[in-house]
């Protein structure tokens, strides 16, 4: 019997000949991001790191993304304590405030990489799938124990197959396929299990796949993981230059719980309606609901090509009055490109705010929250009721097109309507 | 964490209790589980905290606690008095959350179904039963992993592992 990914990767890691789903293996990361948690995942074991030492200096990826630049004097004594720990451990991979998102900076930085075991404090580590990386979350106290000891226990997942073919017609992005696939798995149709992207995969752009993998936590996934083919070798070749992998994939034969088939080119720009993230409907369905927030960023859709598809529609047009649209570039570098190319100026000449590299509203400490009554179209991964400011307020999630559309508009707008 | 006997009233949720509602990130600046209490749930109950009494059971459905990784969320739900939760599924960091900051909590199938509100629940672990008291039923739980049970035993992670490294070094 062949074996999936999940099955190869944690056979690896752990030093065993094979493994099988439900077996519970002790396994050593490549490396454990932590964020703004930092402070509290440090304080935990501080003595501890004192007395036994930090495992290695290589092990930690810490940025400091959530709440950026602090917005009180709280978090920043959080902040500055994640950059001594930093300093007095010789913590390798440190990004400050302003260098962007904690996952965004995983792959630009090539510290994911295919084959790669990664662990981090943050539900969407499952982003670094996109490259072939077994990526998944994990808790504070762990992340704790992880800096002490370098291992901790992981279950081996079943795995479902998603098989994708055709592609996307126009308007239609990769947010559309997650939200429409979490929407036909459900919520916690993965919880426990691992997703694997398999078939025609040549036109989906690298960061369609980001955003992909990073909302495989949105239906419960412990990781959504891609194939390495062209696409993800040229990505590495500009992000990782010279680095060394070894990427990892599931045999044919391999035995599977479920299995899901995709077309995108029967797909439709969809959005997620208040308040769970596999409530989806095509944007039609909802289309003419008056907006007050506009929200493109995150690091489910704060990339290059997504500030771009936005300003496709924005360019040389201005977003409703009434309407605040906030732009929220998910790195520094992508930023740089933003304003290199007319992107960003497009942006704020519609009309548009500019933030910060970081996580900006979408988990509702600050820079952008609702009133009650409002409502916002994100592009973020979560539409929770509270997460981004009131109860009483509604957050639709779509795609940077349909973000752009309803902003221009000021309702909720199949993109496809406006675009040019 | 849970040994013995645990015994309280239910308190009954829905599916998909996600941790933004358990604890709403604006309470998040702490990790103090007394600071945290009394928000718990407070994304779906505002009086929740002031309304349990030490020990009550939370009976909830699939998915309990989706969404974000925040280790708050079992601590808030600690601070209150929530003694232990029972739901159909868990989301899966959350899972791992409550068996390293040692919150007692017991997949069950039926027992959101099996329960009312107000209940009384009792769990003897050495049992491995759920007892739904007021209703005169019994359910059996799902037993915890070899190495999982190894962590709960020793109240947590970081006792688990200081054990641990007490021993790598004598």
């Amino acid at each position: 019997m062949g074996k999936t990914f999940a099955e190869k990767v944690l056979a690896r890691k752990s030093g065993l000949d094979a493994v099988v789903p439900g077996q519970i293996v002790t396994v050593r990361p490549d490396h454990l991001l932590t964020h703004d948690n930092t402070s509290a995942i440090v304080a935990k074991v501080a003595q501890d790191l004192k007395t036994y030492g930090l495992v290695s200096q290589s092990l930690p990826v810490i940025a400091i993304d959530h709440v950026v630049p602090a917005v009180d004097e709280k978090t920043a004594a959080g902040h500055a304590a994640i950059r001594r720990f930093v300093q007095e451990y010789g913590v390798e991979h440190f990004f400050d405030v302003g260098e962007g998102v904690c996952h965004q900076l995983m792959v630009e930085k090539g510290l994911a990489l295919p084959g790669m075991l990664v662990l981090g404090s943050d539900s969407h580590t499952c982003t670094y799938g996109a490259v072939n990386a077994f990526a998944t979350g994990i808790d504070r106290t762990e992340a704790a124990v992880l800096l002490l000891t370098g291992e901790t226990w992981l279950r081996v997942p079943e795995t479902i197959k998603v098989i994708l073919e055709g592609a996307f017609p126009h308007g239609v992005m990769g947010k559309d396929l997650i939200l429409r696939i979490i929407g036909e798995v459900g919520a916690d149709g993965a919880n426990y299990k691992a997703v694997e992207f398999h078939g025609d995969l040549a036109g989906l752009s690298m960061d369609d796949r980001l955003t992909v993998a990073n909302m495989g936590i949105e239906m419960g996934a412990k990781l959504a993981a891609f194939p390495v083919d062209a696409s993800t070798e040229a990505y590495l070749a500009a992000h990782a230059p010279g680095a060394i992998y070894a990427p990892v994939w599931a045999d044919a034969d391999a035995a599977y719980i479920h299995g899901l088939r995709f077309n995108l080119s029967t797909l439709e720009p969809v959005v997620a309606k208040p308040h769970a993230v596999d409530n989806v409907a095509p944007v039609r369905e909802v289309a003419g609901l008056p907006v007050q927030q506009a929200f493109l960023g995150t690091c489910t859709n704060g990339r290059l090509s997504d500030l771009q598809a936005a300003a496709s529609i924005l360019k040389g047009r201005r977003i409703a009055p009434g309407v605040r649209l906030l732009v929220i570039p998910a790195s520094r570098s992508i930023f740089q490109g933003a304003m290199a190319d007319g992107t960003l100026a497009a942006l704020v000449e519609a009309g548009a705010m500019v933030g910060p590299p970081g996580c900006g509203p979408c988990l509702g400490a600050h820079q952008g929250l609702l009133a009650p009554g409002e409502r916002c179209i994100s592009s973020s991964n979560r539409n929770f009721q509270g997460r981004m400011g009131s109860k009483d307020a509604e957050v639709f999630l779509g795609s940077p097109l349909t973000v752009a559309a309803s902003a221009m508009t000021g309702v909720l707008t199949d993109p496809r309507e406006v675009m040019k | 964490m849970t040994v013995g006997t645990l015994e309280g009233r239910a308190w009954l949720f829905g599916d998909h209790v996600d941790t933004d509602v358990i604890i709403p990130v604006r309470y998040c600046t702490t990790s103090n589980r007394e600071e945290l209490g009394p928000h718990a749930m407070s994304g779906l109950d505002p009086e929740f905290a002031s309304k349990i009494a030490p020990g009550d059971f939370i009976v909830a459905g699939h998915n309990f606690g989706c969404g974000s990784s925040r280790e708050n969320a079992p601590l808030a739900l600690q601070g209150a008095g929530v003694g232990a939760v029972v739901a159909i599924s868990f989301g899966r960091i959350f899972y791992r959350n409550a068996i390293n900051v040692g919150l007692p909590f017991f997949e069950s199938p039926e027992a959101v179904s099996c329960c009312g509100p107000g209940d009384l629940l009792q769990v003897r672990m050495e049992e491995g039963l759920l007892r739904n008291v007021t209703r005169g039923l019994a359910l059996a739980l799902a037993k915890y992993p070899p190495q999982v049970a190894e962590i709960i035993e020793a109240g947590g992670l970081e006792a688990y592992v200081r054990r641990r490294l007490t021993g790598r070094g004598s």
